[in-house]
């Protein structure tokens, strides 16, 4: 297969998916809105360091906004009947897959990236590990971006019961990730921690902003590429199976 | 050499076998149509040959290049309307043709011009920059083609491009499909219009259940069934039908006004048309003859596999 080939076909089906995916409703509500609004509810009324607190916010804003266009794609285009189109087109399935994360991708590393200058800002953070951040960011936003798009990819054309089935799947999963309890204060369950791929990614924004990390960042960086693999293979094993069965 | 090349496609849907061993091979050059009823396999068999669909066995080459080993190369050389397939309904008209042609390396200067081009062909210029969110079945189905042919591929699937539009969309269809023709593409089309199908195609095939049942030109398929020609004749006073079944004539039925008299040998039942008349004093007051049309030799093909 030609490289340069494969390499436009995932740029165009990206250019496409932001060009409408980020204005949806749903996006914004759950990859916007959502985060900041558990933000708030957990710190209104409280007396707590924000500073402190800050770096699982960010994995909470990054994990949301990253994971939010995914799960909207696929099921969207078959409903609207796009898709049957979309893959007439030169592309292949990994050329879609590819594009629907990098899509949720970008959303998601602009989004955390405002997020953060502007926390800078105001809270006055400091910076401890400038390449913990960078990694954090952008491997956050892929593995985020590839759960989005391997949550899509079982076949259906109703859009509202994947993105119920996602939020069922990234709900529990913020209580298990050290952002509202810091990892070295959880006791007995910190196991159930390990199994997040959310928490490495916090763990690596700790080490960044704080200083505090408790894995050192090549672990962190070393799980979520795993992670980014593992989704993104899972989602094209599920759409070829589609692509078989014609569905 | 064959442009479309598909050898013993096969696919099935749990129990149900929606294609059975197709082969089909199209020339350069021409208008090839895909007949046959509702469920018979032409979509899955198109889906099969623009590589939307995995089949459970047999190639598909499309400009010689296997559409399974080398899916972006030949993917590049076709256009495609797919039946149940739309254009993005969230960007404009102009946006979708431009984006479809950027999807097929197109510079940004022919994907402009080749757009404004294409707008005007389909009369959609004023309404470029709106939603296709905003547009009729007619106007969509119109963008459809427009992406499908922003590149001028070689070959040119359409599934049933006509169906649902009022006659003007359907005019603009068939000459579309027609002037891609005349500029080099070779064409596939499905279709269960026949008419549109013998005024369109140099040859089609028919398929049944999954099967390919005939491959020939439409007239030819239509000469395979010339034996059941019939006249239609009507007379001053109503007469019964037992009166005209006589030699050849095998059998009268009434049409409107008219008795439809079948025969083998038309010459010899107007003659016995004419003797008839003359006999029981009637008057003729219209006498035409007519060949089989080809959604005769259809029904019959297919009631016979
Ligand atoms: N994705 C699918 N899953 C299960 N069965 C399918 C699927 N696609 C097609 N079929 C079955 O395969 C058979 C052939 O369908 P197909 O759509 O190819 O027919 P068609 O000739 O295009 O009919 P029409 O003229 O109605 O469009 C039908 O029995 C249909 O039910
Ligand atoms: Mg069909």
């Amino acid at each position: 297969m030609d490289l340069k080939r494969f390499v436009w076909s995932v740029l165009m089906v990206t250019e496409k998916n932001m060009r409408i995916y980020y204005y949806k409703g749903s996006v914004v509500i759950f990859g916007l809105l959502f985060p900041f609004i558990m933000f708030l509810t957990f710190f209104i009324g409280r007396d707590l360091d924000l500073v402190l607190f800050f770096p699982g916010f960010l994995g909470m804003m990054l994990f949301f906004s990253a994971s939010s266009t995914g799960p909207l794609i696929t099921p969207w285009e078959k409903r609207e009947k796009t898709y049957e189109r979309l893959v007439s087109l030169p592309v292949v399935i990994e050329s879609i897959i590819l594009g629907d994360i990098l899509s949720g991708a970008v959303f998601g590393f602009v989004i955390t990236t405002l997020v953060w200058l502007a926390g800078s800002f105001l809270l006055h953070l400091s910076l401890t590990n400038p390449a913990a951040l960078v990694l954090a960011l952008l491997l956050g936003s892929l593995a985020f971006a590839a759960l989005g798009t391997l949550l899509s990819s079982p076949a259906t054309d109703t859009p509202s019961n994947i993105m119920m089935f996602s939020n069922l799947v990234r709900l529990p999963l913020i209580f298990v990730s050290g952002i509202f309890i810091p990892l070295n204060k959880l006791g007995d369950w910190a196991w159930t921690n390990l199994l997040s791929p959310l928490t490495y990614l916090v763990d690596l924004f700790h080490t960044a902003i704080t200083g505090d990390g408790v894995y050192s960042p090549v672990i962190d960086s070393a799980i979520l590429i795993v992670v980014i693999i593992i989704f993104a293979s899972g989602a094209k094993l599920i759409q070829q199976h589609n692509l078989h069965n014609g569905r | 050499m064959d442009i479309i090349e598909a050898r013993n496609l096969k696919k099935s849907f749990g129990p149900v076998t929606a294609v059975d061993d197709v082969s089909l091979c199209v020339k350069k050059g021409e208008i090839f149509g895909f007949l046959g009823q509702n469920g018979a396999g032409k979509t899955t068999t198109i889906r099969m040959l623009t590589g939307v669909l995995i089949p459970d066995a047999g190639i598909v080459r499309i400009c010689g290049v296997d559409i399974l080993r080398d899916p972006l190369e030949a993917k590049m050389h076709m256009g495609i309307i797919p039946e149940n397939g739309t254009v993005y309904a969230d960007l404009t008209a102009e946006k979708n043709i431009l984006w479809t042609a950027k999807c097929y390396g197109m510079d940004r200067r022919s994907r402009e011009e080749k757009a404004k081009e294409i707008l005007a062909r389909l009369g959609l210029e004023s309404r470029k920059d709106d939603l296709v969110r905003t547009f009729s079945k007619g106007m969509r189905q119109r963008i459809s083609i427009a992406c499908a042919i922003v590149h001028s591929p070689p070959v040119l699937f359409l599934d049933e491009p006509t169906t649902g539009l009022d006659v003007l969309s359907r005019r603009l269809v068939i000459d579309t499909v027609r002037h891609m023709n005349r500029e080099g593409s070779t064409v596939l089309i499905t279709t269960h219009n026949l008419e549109e199908a013998n005024a369109l195609c140099s040859r089609v095939s028919v398929i049944h259940r999954g099967k390919i049942i005939g491959t020939d030109s439409p007239e030819k398929i239509r000469k395979q069934f010339d034996t059941a020609g019939y006249i239609e004749v009507s007379f001053d006073r109503s007469v019964q039908g037992s009166m005209l079944v006589t030699g050849s004539i095998s059998r009268a039925e009434p049409h409107g006004d008219k008795w439809r008299v079948y025969s083998d040998d038309t010459d010899w039942a107007i003659k016995a048309l004419t003797r008839v008349a003359e006999q029981n004093n009637l008057k003729i007051l219209s006498v035409a003859t007519s060949t089989p049309s080809l959604e005769q030799a259809f029904i019959e093909m297919t009631e016979e596999a």
